[in-house]
């Protein structure tokens, strides 16, 4: 290992020197350059999938040396089966965003090709961390390029909707500093993620330290019902920054669950996991309700998120109960693992309806449905796609969609046979408002004349939603290739949650 | 090379069955991908030769599998073609399962399948949508095709959603018609309420079975009998049974059983050849596959099986009963489909599994005939489907005119017609058994026999015989559709007539299901009524004596009267019926029902916990609300800043003040 290339620190420090790089090409060749920085940097991720080693739970393309020697701080980084699929889905994503955005910006185009390079450095590197003040760092560098791609290339109520969102999450990251600075203090002065996981605390520190993480996460992913930032930041956000948005940031919510909360203080996580739960199952049932009435697109799918975001945090938790029920952790795999694959196909899928959204918002300069009705007569390749993925995020088996939801009520039937029925009425529910909107949207006789003029997607936005249609498609019929990376890693967190720390 | 080539010879000669099966739905995926994908690249004619190859493959290979398997007596296929995915425990893979059972329904789906392919050549000529209709149906029959073989619940669960995706896309095929893209619509989503209990049904079988392979957990079945679980807190139930009921609701949606029937009739707004594909022959019957399938767990449970005996039963009565009052063609053979799919169920209720896949097999038969008749007679009167607008066709179209007798005569179980011999068994079978609800299933199936033979005459007298209707203009185009459709016709004819006479000994009396149909003992009807059979013959012959076929006789001639004889009589009964009738056009209001409390129900719950909740609770009161606190806050402490000395002043001496008194007084 020692011998091979600093990868991860590639991956994060490469987009952010095509930034500057960008920054310096000018308006002009920013997207050349901009499209160069992000698929290099996604090419050099690769080989983090190929060579990985799925035969073990440990870290991974281990990169530490001191940083503030002082404080015992680390450039740590290193990856396993958790963060890795995340760190490839930013390096996927963020080229389709470039392209994205390619004839659409025609204002600072070169600051707004930065900003999404800068962001997914960064972003890998609070999936590549695992030195808390660095993770801390990536962790709030990622809200100044979101709140500049939102204040600077946003929609008319841009600016309530940054604040909103700056101050949300930032509120739950104080605390999430907070309860770090308390673990260094605890561990005798050390930052070391992986030492935390081992550190044993008592049971009123682990109920403090996981609610200061749930505030941190829980705006994160959204929960309910801390959720409301979301629709307003998706609805002013351009295109490219909602697609980053929903496929990767919501992600990093996840990810903390997996990282900090469940093994940072398990036996909180056992004392509380209803509370997880129940906001989960909210997430599913009301937000899908709450979805099914919306009358902007952005909304709709912003609200969709939500739900489908539900599942994962769901599946995270529901590992003590199956505990309980089955006196072995390994029934709850399926639950984490489902949470796992809802991630990232919710990335694919999420990600591809706000582009098809944004393809019609480019055409049409609107994004509410009423405005909309036939658009299959003039965009019929586009109506393809369109209702491909709705159909995905309908959870139709053979699509990404269903996979981890799959998964999810199958484990949650394990724990509890309402927890599955809850969860189950996604069926209907998330059925009922991607294929209402479909129906209002795409189907129908041509609804008015800015509809009669509508033009089908060009060869730049059929690569996109090609590309993703692939990955969807692929990851429904064949999951087994994404899964094995996460058996290892998986196990032996929930090895170590099922034992208590007290 | 030379091994490739050895390999390509031998699956020419069939030898390698695993190639063969796979073949069998991959060749119909290929012709949809082509058609699909690369359609502007073809020809019209490009489309339909390659979809229909592809399908004319999947035949002539189930044609393979059935001599294979039922004639030559292979044993049971039970292989995996790929794992799908490994977490924990568990093992999800897709593979195939092949015995008698799914070689019949290969056959039936396969050979149905193309016939459909070959009249959609004629039937959508015109159609802008050419191509991609092609591409869909050869969609639809790869995914029926998984369905049926496959070994394990979630393949099962792929192929059934996958089959409603291709549905859902054809009955919006025509997607400017607002009613299309309604019925589609309705028909997703009462389908996602029968598959919200079907994912549970699976979610109960890998918590009790550990596993979703078939054969493992029918292994299990048994020690599952024994378990119960509380859903609520308790009242234990059996364990088994929750299972089928709640697999059976899935059934309920696709095979669209009261109260999931609804989106059934709506569907008729697709293309008159997926009608007969889909929403007839094939994809309805998936759930009375299923059943069938799971036979080592229903027979477990005699809660379930009564709970679909009595399902089945109403669907069987009621539903023929809303035939009568319809004037759309296509709306009268929906009706009666449904009807149908209750004669299975109650079969299936009843353990006469055989019968019910036996009935599932005729009906594919002479229902698909009656569909492309019914599409033939659209053609003909230029897309009117409306049956008042017709009559006295029998002389511009004869051989629609036959075919349509040979499928009415099936389709109402006339003695010796395919029809009769499966429906016949079901009665039967229906009046032996004891599962509770066996009663009231008996006189519903026996008093649906009339209904069925009075809106299928109904329907051939106002259709092809008495007074001709329509324009003047109709009239002067009316002709016998081309070959491609007369074709299919005749060649459907051929089965529902006779294919009884040659399936009815092994399919219900023999070993044909061995293996694949598990029967308990004392539930077995089929085989005590195996005790009374002496050949099809003496069948068909002592059906003649029997009540159903004297139903049959005054339900043609109900028909006769009130069509033929007294046309004006039908507005009497209209009248004096009031009530009654309004019941049955209004469909029992079930429609109306879903529409207010569903539809309307669940966008008043949105709104409400949108405006509410989110709006006026989490945002205003909670996030806005603490952004005005702060804004508050701040403007009061702002008022002590004032600048001016004499407030600082004042308050430094209120402070001294408040210090020295608290000084003094501790």
């Amino acid at each position: 290992m020692s011998t091979q290339l600093p990868l991860l620190s590639i991956l994060i420090w490469l987009p952010v020197a095509g930034a500057v790089a960008t920054l310096f090409a000018g308006d002009r060749g920013a997207r050349l350059t901009a499209l160069f920085f992000s698929v290099a940097t996604f090419l050099i991720s690769i080989p983090l999938y190929t060579g990985f080693d799925t035969s073990t739970w440990a870290m991974q393309f281990e990169e530490r040396v001191p940083w503030i020697e002082s404080f015992n701080v680390f450039y740590h980084l290193g990856v396993d089966g958790i963060s890795m699929p995340l760190i490839l889905l930013t390096t996927f994503t963020t080229p389709l965003v470039v392209l994205a955005g390619w004839r659409v910006i025609t204002r600072r185009t070169a600051q707004y090709m930065a900003a999404f390079l800068v962001m997914e450095g960064v972003m890998v590197g609070v999936f590549a961390a695992l030195d808390a003040v660095l993770f801390y760092v990536f962790w709030e560098a990622m809200l100044i390029p979101m709140f500049l791609i939102i204040g600077i290339w946003g929609g008319p109520r841009r600016v309530y909707a940054t604040i909103k969102f700056f101050l949300y999450t930032f509120f739950g990251s104080v605390f999430m500093l907070v309860a770090l600075i308390w673990l260094y203090l605890e561990s005798d002065g050390s930052f070391s993620l992986l030492e935390f996981h081992r550190l044993p605390l008592g049971m009123t520190e682990q109920i403090l330290i996981f609610i200061a993480f749930l505030l941190a996460f829980a705006v994160k992913v959204p929960m309910w019902p801390v959720h409301t930032w979301l629709p307003d930041a998706h609805v002013e956000a351009p295109t490219g920054g909602s697609v980053i948005l929903a496929a990767i940031m919501l992600k990093i919510g996840g990810y903390g669950f997996l990282r900090f909360s469940l093994p940072i203080t398990p036996d909180a996580s056992r004392e509380l996991d209803w509370l997880i739960i129940l906001l989960s199952l909210i997430a599913v049932v009301y937000i899908g309700f709450v979805a099914l009435v919306q009358e902007d697109m952005k909304k709709l799918i912003a609200y969709s998120s939500i739900a489908h975001m539900g599942f994962v945090t769901l599946g995270f938790f529901l590992v003590f109960t199956i505990l309980a029920e089955t006196g072995s952790w390994k029934g709850a795999v399926i639950g984490v693992e489902g949470g796992m694959v809802q991630m990232i196909s919710h990335g694919f899928i999420s990600g591809a309806l706000f582009l098809c959204i944004g393809v019609l918002y480019d055409r049409m300069h609107s994004r509410q449905i009423a405005d909309y009705g036939g658009v299959v007569n003039t965009m019929p390749v586009f109506a393809t796609f369109m209702v491909l993925f709705a159909m995905a995020n309908s959870g139709l088996p053979g699509t990404s969609g269903f996979v981890g939801e799959f998964m999810v009520i199958l484990g949650a039937f394990k724990a509890d046979f309402w927890y599955a029925f809850l969860a189950a009425t996604t069926l209907i529910l998330g059925a009922a408002y991607s294929l209402w909107l479909v129906k209002r949207v795409i189907f129908g006789e041509v609804a008015n004349d800015n509809v009669a003029q509508l033009e089908d997607i060009g060869a730049r936005e059929f690569t996109i939603l090609g590309i993703l249609a692939v990955a969807v498609l692929l990851l429904g019929i064949w999951p087994d290739p994404v899964l094995e990376v996460l058996h290892e890693s998986i196990a032996h967190l929930l090895q170590h949650v099922s034992i208590s720390k007290l | 090379m030379q091994e490739i080539l050895t390999s390509m010879l031998q699956w020419l000669r069939f030898d390698d069955m695993e190639s063969v099966y796979l073949a069998i739905p991959l060749a119909p995926l290929a012709g949809a991908i082509v058609a699909g994908l690369f359609g502007r690249f073809i020809t019209r004619g490009m489309a339909h030769w390659v979809t229909i190859l592809g399908v004319a493959v999947a035949f002539v290979l189930s044609l393979a599998v059935f001599q294979h398997h039922v004639l030559e007596g292979a044993e049971s296929y039970n292989g995996t073609v790929y794992r799908w995915l490994s977490t924990g425990d568990l093992t999800l893979e897709i593979g195939f399962l092949i015995d008698n059972l799914t070689a019949v329904m290969l056959l039936v789906v396969t050979f149905v399948s193309l016939m459909v392919h070959i009249y959609t050549i004629g039937y959508m000529h015109d159609d802008p949508g050419y191509k991609r209709f092609f591409s869909y149906i050869a969609l639809f029959t790869f995914s029926m095709l998984m369905l049926v073989m496959s070994n394990n619940f979630l393949q099962l669960f792929f192929g059934w959603e996958a089959v409603g995706l291709v549905s859902y896309l054809l009955i919006g095929f025509w997607y400017k018609r607002p009613t299309a893209i309604y019925a589609n619509l309705k028909a997703f989503l009462v389908n996602r309420v029968g598959d919200f209990g079907f994912l549970l049904g699976i979610g109960a079988v890998l918590l009790y079975a550990g596993t979703l392979d078939y054969a493992a957990v029918f292994a299990d079945a048994p020690e599952m009998a024994e378990q119960t679980m509380e859903i609520f807190e308790g009242s234990p139930w059996s364990v088994v049974s929750v299972v089928c009921i709640l697999l059976f609701i899935g059934a309920m949606g696709k095979s669209a059983q009261v109260p999931l029937h609804v989106w059934l009739p709506d569907s008729m707004e697709g293309p008159t050849p997926i009608s007969a594909l889909i929403h007839a022959a094939t994809m309805v019957t998936a759930g009375i596959f299923m059943v069938a399938r799971m036979s080592p767990l229903f027979e477990l449970s005699e809660a379930a099986l009564s709970f679909v005996i009595v399902t089945g039963a109403v669907t069987a009565f009621f539903m023929g009963l809303l035939g009568l009052v319809q004037n759309d063609i296509k709306r009268v053979v929906a009706y009666s489909t449904l009807s149908q799919l209750g004669y299975m169920t109650v079969a299936l209720g009843a353990s006469a599994y055989g019968a019910a896949i036996f009935h599932l097999m005729t009906h594919a038969f002479f229902k698909a005939l009656l569909f492309l008749a019914a599409g033939s007679v659209i053609i003909a009167m230029h897309h009117d489907q409306d049956m008042r607008n017709m009559g006295g066709l029998r002389k511009y179209m004869p051989v629609t005119w036959l075919t349509s007798w040979i499928g009415a005569l099936a389709l109402i179980g006339f003695p010796g017609t395919s029809g009769f011999f499966s429906k016949d068994s079901i009665i039967e079978a229906v009046h032996m058994a004891d599962v509770p609800g066996a009663g009231f299933a008996y006189v519903a199936v026996l008093a649906g026999v009339f209904v069925t033979a009075l809106y299928t005459f109904r329907m051939i007298f106002m259709v092809f015989h008495g007074r001709e209707r329509m324009d003047e203009h109709t009239r002067g185009h009316l002709h016998e559709t081309p070959l491609v459709v007369t074709g299919p016709l005749v060649l459907l004819a051929i089965p529902s007539l006779a294919i009884g006479w040659y399936t009815v000994e092994p399919m219900l009396f023999g070993t044909y299901f061995q293996g694949a149909i598990f029967v308990q003992h004392e539930n077995d009807v089929l085989f005590e009524l195996g005790h009374e059979f002496h050949g099809a013959g003496s069948m068909a012959l002592h059906g003649l004596t029997q009540p159903p076929f004297w139903l049959a006789m005054a339900g043609i001639a109900t028909a006769w009267f009130f069509t033929l004889a007294a046309p004006g009589a039908g507005e009497t009964v209209k009248r004096l019926s009031g009530p009654l009738y309004r019941m049955l056009v209004a469909k029992y209001g079930f429609d109306r029902f879903n529409e207010v409390v569903f539809a309307g129900g669940a966008r008043a719950v949105g709104r409400l916990l949108w405006r509410v909740g989110d709006r006026v609770l989490i945002d205003g009161l909670v996030v806005n609300g603490s952004a005005r606190l702060v804004g508050w806050v701040a403007g009061r402490a702002r008022l002590l800043q004032s600048g001016y000395l004499y407030h600082y002043a004042f308050v430094m001496i209120l402070g001294l003040l408040g210090l020295l008194t608290w000084w003094v007084v501790a």
